[in-house]
């Protein structure tokens, strides 16, 4: 049977491009090197979708024939005066540069998902700038990896074994013995406290596994070293050689203190955000001792209290710590083209996210033109929505205006703002049934395959844009012609 | 204990499981299964006098919102709950952008009780209830 080999994943930012697919007779049966993610989409992406475009009669989606659809489509977006375009975060690069064509031929607002993820993110590169590299050089060089507000082990499964602790460097070792050391241990610890349990009858004989911050030795150690800052012990943190627990909602104040410690100051209190400062110094220490160091960030910072101050804080801690030894960091982006549509919307519109073609030309000012603003003052009178779900991933509030606009969706998922939608077109799935260029979170460009053929009548997300387009200006020139 | 509302902090996250249901697509059984849900400590379980898999209502000042409970195995952490990603947790979630686009999506402040009498909705119902199409 024939094995596609490098294909590149269209799940997550990291755009693991190692993955070999089985194909029979047009359809994927094996997945090797995926994750359980990778493995999910690749083997039931064709389970939940539609196959003919929808419109709502009566209240009901029904089948209708493709000109119909982009016909109808088209008129809305022509005829709207405020219409907002989003998602983009899980298409081409091909497909979202049509996209920005779109929004300034209708003089509307695009905005993609970076706008409820690293947003803020963007905010605080603006403010502060960015020390960042590709995931090349933190695989083969970095000696401390720090994850804040991230938890790869759910949300970028091989990330830790392909970039960074656990991938083999050409300067750095891979920790996986110790990690697998760590793993028995602990699986020992809990079979001793289960046959302790059963014999005395006693609720626990082994003291609970504490989340104290220390000290611990594993902060000496040689080789590379993890740290998880989080405010839960996720997975990754059961990895790593030291865990920082922060309260909710006070990473900017423990970064502040971290930027403190590293200039040598004295902190007067005992703890930060709920951490003794003799634990904070330790990490400080392993900071400034380290050779090569990179903070991933993740929405932890992004998402809460604070949002680009957090950043902010992040961004000039590596930049202080630069002063002492090399440090980096690095967003750790979620879907798997979020940067490139970040990386699209710059080179055609001068913006990221957020911008705004209304006046004819670009604007930017997240807080004004970003989509979940937009809603919330009701301004918009038409959406689509492409390749995204923001009915399910926008607060209530924000997502009751996009379902009381007229909608347009183009997705391969039948999803729920699908569900929600006026006008559905079933879209081709990048990177299994399409190809294209998607960024992976260090800026890389990626191409993603095509594998199999779509079903019949059912084309890329490209395609539809680009005859969209057309049919709009189509639209547009018979209104001039009789206004 | 026996107490039946907590107040809480409440933080919406990815979980491998959501992200895994999500890809399986979101009509799917997987996926109502893995977002549906709220991580709570044990002892706060405790303190609300519920075991794992019982319905509680989760309202924060922008709605509430009803789903089963699963004893978080990252604990401890007292009064701080965790929702995956997805509409039942946004039923809650702050609009509120702070004037930079971003909603409040993490370290929130809410309610939870205990509802053993009220459904989890379905994604349909909950749309339906949430927006009522048209």
């Amino acid at each position: 049977m024939p094995i596609v080999k490098a294909v590149t994943c269209p799940v997550c930012g990291s755009l693991c491009d190692d993955i070999e697919v089985t194909v029979k007779k047009g359809e994927i049966l094996k997945i090797k090197n995926g994750c359980s993610m990778s493995e999910s989409k690749f083997l039931n992406y064709n389970g939940h979708r539609v196959l003919k475009p929808l419109i709502r009669k009566n209240g009901e989606l029904v089948e209708t024939s493709f000109k119909e659809a982009l016909v109808r489509a088209a008129e809305i977006l022509a005829n709207a005066n405020y219409p907002v375009l989003y998602g983009w975060s899980s298409t081409s690069c091909e497909a979202i540069r049509v996209g920005v064509e779109l929004a300034e031929e209708i003089g509307g607002v695009i905005d993609n998902s970076s706008t409820v993820c690293h947003g803020p993110s963007t905010l605080g590169i603006q403010d502060v700038g960015i020390s960042s590299c590709t995931l090349g050089q933190i695989r083969h060089r970095a000696d401390l990896v720090i994850y804040w507000g991230s938890n790869p082990w759910s949300a970028h499964p091989r990330h830790v074994e392909r970039y960074t602790t656990l991938s083999e460097g050409k300067f750095e070792r891979s920790e996986w013995k110790s990690y697998i050391a760590k793993t028995e241990a602990s699986a020992g610890r809990k079979k001793v406290d289960r046959a302790l349990k059963r014999t005395s009858r006693n609720k626990s004989v082994l003291p609970p596994v504490s989340v104290d911050h220390g000290p611990c030795p594993a902060i000496l150690k040689a080789g590379r070293k993890l740290i998880v800052v989080d405010v839960r012990k996720t997975r990754t943190a059961d990895v790593a050689d030291y865990f920082i627990q922060v309260e909710p909602n006070k990473d900017y104040e423990l970064l502040q203190a971290f930027r403190g410690l590293i200039r040598d100051q004295e902190i007067e209190t005992e703890k930060v955000a709920g951490v003794p400062v003799e634990y904070l110094e330790e990490v400080a220490d392993a900071m400034i001792n380290c050779n090569f160091g990179v903070i991933f960030f993740g929405l932890g910072l992004a998402q809460s209290r604070g949002k680009p101050r957090n950043i902010d804080a992040a961004l000039s801690l590596t930049r202080d710590l630069n002063a002492r030894t090399k440090f980096v960091i690095m967003p750790m982006r979620g879907h798997f083209n979020v940067s490139g549509a970040d990386t699209v919307f710059t080179w055609q519109a001068g913006y990221p996210y957020a911008v705004d073609y209304s006046l004819g030309y670009p604007r930017y000012n997240p807080g004004e033109t970003s989509i979940i603003d937009i809603l919330r003052r009701k301004e918009s009178d038409a959406a689509l929505v492409v390749a995204s779900d923001p009915v399910a991933n926008f607060p209530k509030k924000a997502a009751e205006h996009l379902v009381s606009n007229p909608l347009i969706v183009i997705d391969p998922h039948f999803n729920a703002t699908s569900q929600m939608a006026d006008i559905v077109f079933p879209s081709a799935f990048v990177g299994i049934e399409a190809n294209g260029t998607a960024y992976r979170m260090d800026h890389v460009p990626l191409p993603l395959k095509k594998i199999v053929k779509p079903p019949i009548g059912i084309l890329p997300d490209k395609e539809i844009l680009r005859r969209l387009l057309v049919e709009v200006r189509k639209t547009k020139r018979a209104a001039k012609r009789k206004g | 204990m026996g107490g039946s509302r907590l107040k809480v902090v409440l933080l919406t996250v990815r979980t491998i499981e959501q992200g895994v249901g999500k890809e399986r697509g979101k009509s799917s059984d997987e996926y109502f299964e893995s977002v549906a849900v709220c991580y709570v400590d044990p002892d706060d379980l405790s303190s609300l006098g519920v075991k794992e898999g019982s319905n509680v209502r989760v309202s924060t000042e922008h709605g509430s919102v009803v789903v089963k409970t699963v004893s978080s195995l990252r604990g401890p952490h007292p009064r701080v709950v965790f929702l995956p990603y997805g509409p039942w947790a946004n039923a809650v979630t702050y609009p509120d952008t702070d004037s930079n686009g971003m909603p409040s999506l993490k370290g929130i402040q809410a309610d939870v009780d205990v509802a053993p009498d009220q459904p989890v909705l379905s994604l349909g119902e909950l749309l339906r209830k949430q927006f009522g199409k048209r």
